[in-house]
């Protein structure tokens, strides 16, 4: 073997930064948020619809979106359900432990263009965790905005994310919040039906109005169909989107959605970018 | 608040957006304000469909009663929304309860009035069933994408 | 005579290419060639031209590859193998990062890599672009990657012109061969007959410093000529081509193509074409823990989009049918990178089609599309 340079370290991209765990919260059956402090102290900022990598330690690496607060880049806060074998572990990772984080990655909800309209946020099951920084940010500067609706459909009553936080909302008389389930449990007294139809009762100037989509890829297209019904074109919707990712700067390939890499040029994309492959089975 | 005419109610509903002005004279002909307080029934499954609503506040669920897990959602119907289609069709029973959830106020139309008038101009019935079937349509697909469960996982790992 | 400048030619003796080898092994680097090796030319370290595969050419066709005598001294006679210089730049597997469990979680250990130094001996052109074509993608974006760009920027090139093409080149179509004409340190020409000689021609600083420490002597121009003229018969007698010309928007307005059908039947989903494409760059990660779980490496490992796994959300696979992995792959090449990188990530090597084993071959299927497009492009 010839002469080695000297070893070179990897850049940050690469590298998981140490983060101790400061608070879990359930939210439901299998979904959790979780407070993260950098060991090393500091702040990650980050825009409102972007994503970091979480890793556990001899598990593996997974892409969650952050779910916290803009103006707190100290409190690293992720909205997580258990469903492989990563996310299983993140779940169980108590108050005290340790978790890597690289990140944050990704494009944001497009808040600053959307200012001066009206904007329409919704949300499917999970999909509200990667939106709630941009509720937060609409909410703090509200008088940035016209009218500002929130669409929220679960699975059922229990499968609802920051319920104490939608009653907050909803309290509030500057936004209006509708919340449905698919299947009404327990004493419900809210709406059933799918987010969908909540979508033509909207008290908003259409013309004027940018919307705001995140959920299973179903709802989305459904979402979508319906707010182009009623006059919002793709130009003004924005959703984000998944896929199976392993490096998160563009250089593993998992991502690729038509010449989209989601981790680099999404996962928010403007709907009429993506929509010639959205159309398209199993791209 | 201002009065409004049933005229004014009917031809700026969004289910009669556009209609002949000649229809919604005919419409309001049927036509009768109506208020349920919360926890009354509106309609009971099997009951004679000889009416249908268009709720002008408060919110309505459509039930069904199983004798295990009582009555289910199946799904709710506020402001701007059409309550019931059974009375278009043979034979003009009710499919589903509707159940007031808290106080609601509503336009009932008569449907032997409205189904007189359809058979005797069919033009207007024509109308009339265009608008209906894009419910009947919307609740179809809504029914559909709930039976998906998309929020749900398959767990297949 | 003087220093050497950048696009001069002169002419080397095989004993000057053993000088050469000699003294890149002297400035440091590990020269990288052309072995003969498990019945094919593969790529690995070179000490002295006794190391070449002299007088070894091979056959090609869709799904076939068998070496041949040549019954001359050719020490570059053969045609590409299955190997790729990628495996170097872009390792089939590279460590990433150590880390060892603490009480409160656990700390990085080991960060870093190392990056050998590389003279790649006998790089053809179609693969001098092959490696632009990832220096695009490790390291002209947002991010760039640290283990790539080390390697690269210690890597020499040597290319040598192809004067023979091989039944499943198609690089001429490509505009990426056979005669390299920038990027390279040294160049080659490798001219066989009543004298064996090498026209090489300068192309960096870095390339005119290691010649001047060598033997060599003046280009004449009918030995300058004769070079050429071989190179050019060599761009005449590619076995295939590729139509290039509209392929983003044709491979775009035919996702529903009846052909992609056709050729699921036949594709194996073996993954052997994004193996060896010189371009093709995915990986995925492994996490290998040690048995007691006291420590933990992050492995990075090269991936294929013909995997079930490779898509997998959960909750399933986005690309299950074999039809969609096929279609993800061509059409990233041909048309999706174009939109990524600016360019078709597709050289014309013929790799993908010598080693399908059941001989699929991309410039068939492009035809094939083409010939029945939805729209006609």
């Amino acid at each position: 073997m010839a002469m080695l340079q000297e070893s070179e370290p990897l850049e940050g991209t690469l590298l998981p930064e140490p983060f101790i765990v400061s608070k879990v919260r359930r939210e439901t059956r299998d979904t959790f948020t979780l407070e993260m402090e950098p060991l090393n102290g500091g702040e990650k900022h980050f825009t409102p619809g972007q994503f970091n990598m979480i890793y556990v330690y001899g598990v593996g690496e997974v892409p969650i979106s952050i779910s916290g607060d803009p103006v707190e880049p100290s409190i690293l806060k992720h909205t997580v359900r258990a469903v492989g074998t990563v996310t299983r572990a993140i779940t169980s990772v108590k108050r005290g432990g340790m978790l890597g984080v690289r990140g944050p990655f990704g494009s944001g909800w497009p808040l600053k263009e959307a200012e001066g309209y009206d904007v329409v946020v919704v949300a499917g099951g999970l999909g509200l965790a990667p939106l709630r920084p941009a509720i937060l940010h609409l909410l703090r500067n509200r008088e940035r905005y016209g009218r500002v609706a929130i669409l929220y459909g679960a699975r059922t009553p229990m499968d609802m994310l920051y319920k104490k936080e939608l009653e907050r909302w909803r309290a509030r008389f500057d936004i209006d919040l509708d919340v449905t389930v698919d299947h009404a449990t327990g004493g419900w007294k809210g709406n059933v039906g799918v987010v969908t139809t909540l979508i033509p009762g909207l008290k908003i100037d259409v013309p004027n109005t940018v919307a705001l989509v995140c959920g299973p890829e179903i709802m989305m297209r459904f979402t979508v169909r319906e707010l182009n019904k009623l006059g919002i074109p793709d130009e003004r919707i924005y959703i984000s989107m998944e896929r199976n990712m392993k490096c998160a700067v563009g250089f593993c390939g998992h991502c690729q959605f038509g010449p989209q890499f989601i981790c680099r040029d999404g996962p928010v994309f403007r709907y009429d970018v993506i929509r010639p492959f959205f159309q398209v089975r199993e791209v | 608040m201002s009065v409004q005419s049933m005229e004014d109610i009917i031809r700026e509903h969004s289910f009669f957006k556009g209609l002949q002005e000649r229809y919604v004279k005919l419409l309001a002909g049927c036509a009768s304000n109506v208020r349920f307080n919360a926890g009354e029934y509106i309609f009971k499954e099997g009951g004679r469909a000889d009416k249908f609503y268009l709720i002008k506040s408060g919110k309505v669920s459509i039930e069904i009663y199983s004798p295990e897990r009582g009555s289910i959602i199946i799904q709710t119907l506020g402001e701007g929304d059409v309550l019931g289609w059974s009375w278009l069709y043979p034979p003009y029973r009710w499919h589903f309860d509707a159940r007031a959830l808290e106080l609601t106020r509503a336009i009932a139309l008569d449907a032997e009035c409205l189904r007189r008038k359809c058979e005797e101009d069919k033009e207007f019935g024509y109308e009339l069933l265009k608008r209906f079937s894009q419910i009947i349509i919307q609740r179809l697909q809504s029914a559909r994408l709930q039976l998906l469960d998309v929020y749900g996982h398959a767990s297949r790992e | 005579m003087g220093k050497l400048n950048i696009g001069d030619k002169v002419i080397l003796s095989p004993q000057g290419l053993q000088q050469l080898i000699k003294t890149l092994w002297e400035e440091g680097y590990t020269v990288i060639g052309p072995r003969l090796g498990d019945g094919a030319i593969v790529y690995g370290e070179v000490r002295s031209i006794e190391d070449l595969p002299e007088g070894w050419g091979d056959e090609q066709e869709a799904g076939r590859y068998r070496l041949r005598r040549r019954g001359d001294k050719a020490l570059f006679g053969y045609n590409l193998g299955p190997d790729s210089w990628k495996r170097f730049l872009h390792p089939p597997r590279i460590l990433l990062w150590k880390a060892e469990k603490t009480p409160k979680g656990f700390r990085i250990t080991h960060n870093g890599h190392e990056a050998p130094r590389y003279a790649f001996l006998g790089v053809r052109a179609c693969e001098l672009h092959a490696i632009r074509i990832q220096d695009k993608v490790f390291l002209q974006g947002r991010y760039k990657d640290p283990i790539y760009m080390s390697r690269r920027a210690n890597t020499l090139i040597i290319t040598v012109n192809c004067t023979e093409a091989g039944r499943t080149c198609f690089c001429a179509s490509m505009g990426t061969g056979p005669k390299a004409h920038e990027g390279f340190d040294i160049s080659l020409t490798e001219v066989t007959g009543d004298e064996h000689y090498f026209l090489a021609e300068v192309g960096s600083e870095r390339g005119s410093e290691i010649l001047e420490r060598i033997e060599y002597r003046a280009a004449a121009r009918d030995e300058v000529s004769e070079a050429e003229e071989r190179v050019s018969r060599a761009a005449e007698s590619m076995g295939r081509s590729l139509q290039t010309e509209g392929l983003k928007e044709l491979l775009y307005q035919n996702y529903e193509h009846p052909r992609w059908d056709e050729v699921a039947e036949r594709c194996l989903t073996c993954g052997n074409c994004t193996l060896v494409c010189p371009t093709c760059f995915c990986t995925t990660v492994e996490e290998v823990t040690s048995l007691d779980g006291g420590s933990s490496e992050r492995w990075r490992v090269w991936d294929s989009c013909f995997s079930l796994q490779f898509s997998y959300i959960h909750g399933g696979s986005v690309r299950a049918s074999p039809k969609s992995r096929y279609r993800q792959w061509l059409t990233h090449k041909l048309a999706t990178w174009q939109d990524q990188f600016g360019e078709i990530g597709c050289v014309g090597c013929g790799r993908c089609i010598t080693w399908c084993p059941v001989g699929i071959d991309i410039t068939e299927e492009v035809k094939a599309i083409r010939e029945n497009a939805v729209k006609k492009v």
